[in-house]
């Protein structure tokens, strides 16, 4: 556990970055500082590793206070993440990686041996260890980074805007690795972002700050959209939280029988099974195709012919998905699937809505 | 031609002479430079001065140089140690700027990550901003290089025996092959000394040729 004891840092200037920051980042957890520029967010990330030294109150690791250990020390048992990697363009992918291992003394075949490992679960082909940064593309020179920091299993990670320099298709996948590598690995992470669509998609806990490091409120991602503390909050996490905060709910709801056809199905089959003007087609094991329309459709319902257009949700997924399935639908039916993929039935926005309201009279 | 050919021993002895003259004195003055381009730009109170300082060092004439450094240094006038030591400050007046932008050049995020690695400040200046500072200090270390060769020849008029001989030689004489003899050896040796140093970049850089492909 990471603790933070009145810390500050203010400048011989008399610039303040943090004034008085007190809170836990709980082991195993991702914990997210958000907030505007100018808060102090990763002035009090680069404090963790003392990067930049507070100058009052202090900073523990397990108990032990960070300024009684030596800073290289402290910085080697820390992962490190930053916006642009930050690699060492002279250093070979592999190099890279294994610079930590190399500096607490491994022995050089073990910490490859890691450093392949660690490619391989950071998604990169192993054919690019070989290669040097400038070669690779932002999101891969970014997994790299984060393969860098993991190298040698520290029990913290930094990680400081990993994602925002990166197009959003690119952040997404990144966000999405994450995610899956922390499910696996459970570190303690601090992770800095000034997203707050980011914060609420990777954080456990959420601390929003305001300037010079006031901690406006910490909270799980959830608690955030649904009961932001004052108006400040409310306004940094965003106009459409009702709605966001669907994401994290999840109740029954009515699942109505829907009509298929398989692919290949002629288009009079297609026409005499439609309830309406579109009929959903499946394939082989049941999972859901697309939709169609038996009127636009020559001889035999082809791949090529689906609308696209609708999600579809899973069961087990949150309200939101489901609400979101209905919405996109054509037919205004959304397709919900178990957890195979195969298909259950559909669901109407209204039916959503209604649990929805059922849910939230049960709530406390 | 005729001459060359018969002087082709004394040619080459003095061949030697200059690249030793104009060589030692880069090593050894790339040896100092780097801790005074790293102070320089370590320190933002002492690393305009110390640049602008050297930096003049390279405005001294070298002729006054090689006749009052045998007064300072107790040596013979004839004595090759005051050419080396000359040209060893002209290689420092040279190099210290470059060292210091060398290391300016080193990316900010690169320091970053280095440090949050946990590199202590020693290493960190070895293994990572130096090695990225190659390239730069390389192209200042060329700029170098023939000046040194340049400028050596000078000390032929104090008498220490070089290709710049060559030159003096055929002014007293007022005779040109030894010049021309002179000046193609000199142009040769410059385009050694700038050979040896891209090589070795090249070893030291294969980091710097790489392009993201597509």
């Amino acid at each position: 556990m990471i603790r933070f004891e009145s810390v500050s840092k203010s400048y011989p200037d008399g610039t303040i970055a943090v004034g008085d920051l007190s809170l836990e980042v709980p082991d195993g957890q991702t914990t997210v500082f958000v907030g505007p520029s100018g808060c102090g967010k990763t002035t009090s990330l680069r404090m963790i590793n003392r990067m930049i030294e507070p100058t009052g109150g202090r900073i523990t690791v397990d108990d032990r206070d960070t300024a009684s250990m030596d800073a290289a020390t402290l910085r080697r048992s820390m992962g490190y993440v930053i916006q642009h990697a930050g690699l060492f363009p002279h250093r070979t992918i592999k190099a890279n990686i294994t610079t930590v291992p190399l500096l607490l003394g491994w022995d050089r075949r073990r910490a490859e041996r890691r450093a392949l490992e660690l490619m391989e679960q950071v998604g990169l082909p192993e054919h690019l260890a070989g290669r040097y940064p400038a070669q690779l593309s932002g999101g891969q020179q970014q997994r790299v980074g984060v393969a860098r920091a993991l190298a040698a299993d520290p029990p913290i990670m930094l990680m400081d805007e990993p994602f925002s320099a990166v197009d959003p298709i690119v952040r997404e996948q990144l966000q999405d690795a994450f995610l899956m590598l922390q499910a696996d690995l459970g570190k303690t992470i601090v992770f800095v972002t000034h997203d707050i669509d980011e914060a609420i998609k990777l954080g456990d806990q959420v601390a929003v700050l305001r300037v010079r490091g006031e901690l406006a409120q910490l909270a799980s991602p959830a608690d955030l959209l649904a009961e932001p503390t004052d108006e400040f909050v409310a306004d940094f996490v965003g106009k459409d939280r009702g709605y966001r905060t669907l994401g994290f709910r999840s109740a029954s709801y009515p699942i109505a029988t829907e009509p298929t056809v398989p692919v290949g199905a002629t288009a009079d089959l297609a026409r005499v099974t439609a309830a309406g003007r579109w009929v959903l087609v499946i394939d082989d094991e049941r999972r859901p195709l697309g939709w169609v329309d038996p009127d636009k459709v020559d001889q035999a319902v082809s791949i090529g012919s689906l609308h696209r257009g609708g999600t579809v949700a899973s069961v087990t997924g949150t309200l939101r998905e489901a609400l979101d399935a209905a919405l996109s639908s054509p037919t205004g039916r959304g397709v919900i699937v178990d957890e195979s993929g195969a298909l259950l039935g559909t669901v109407r926005a209204h039916e959503v809505v209604d649990a929805i309201a059922a849910d939230a009279q049960r709530a406390p | 031609m005729d001459w060359f050919t018969a002087h082709v021993d004394e040619v080459w002895k003095l061949f030697v002479e200059h690249l030793y003259l104009s060589a030692v004195p880069l090593v050894i003055g790339l040896a100092i430079a780097l801790p005074l381009g790293w102070l320089a730009k370590r320190y933002r109170i002492i690393g305009p001065p110390l640049i602008m300082g050297t930096g003049l060092l390279y405005t001294l004439p070298s002729l006054a140089v090689f006749i009052l450094l045998p007064g300072i240094l107790h040596t013979q006038i004839l004595d090759p140690v005051n050419v080396i030591v000359a040209m060893t400050i002209y290689t420092i007046a040279l190099l210290v700027r470059t060292v210091a932008d060398g290391l300016r050049a080193v990316p900010e995020d690169v320091l970053l990550s280095a440090t949050a690695m946990g590199y202590r400040p020693f290493s960190r200046l070895v293994k990572v901003e130096l090695p990225l500072a190659v390239p730069v200090i390389s192209a200042g270390l060329r700029v170098a290089a023939v000046s040194n060769v340049s400028i050596v020849s000078v000390a032929a008029i104090i008498g220490v025996q070089q290709l710049g001989s060559l030159f003096t030689d055929g002014f007293n004489r007022a005779f040109f092959a030894p010049i021309i003899t002179g000046i193609v050896a000199c142009v040769v040796l410059s385009l050694v000394l700038d050979l040896l140093i891209m090589g070795v970049t090249h070893v030291l850089t294969p980091w710097s040729r790489t392009r993201r492909p597509g």
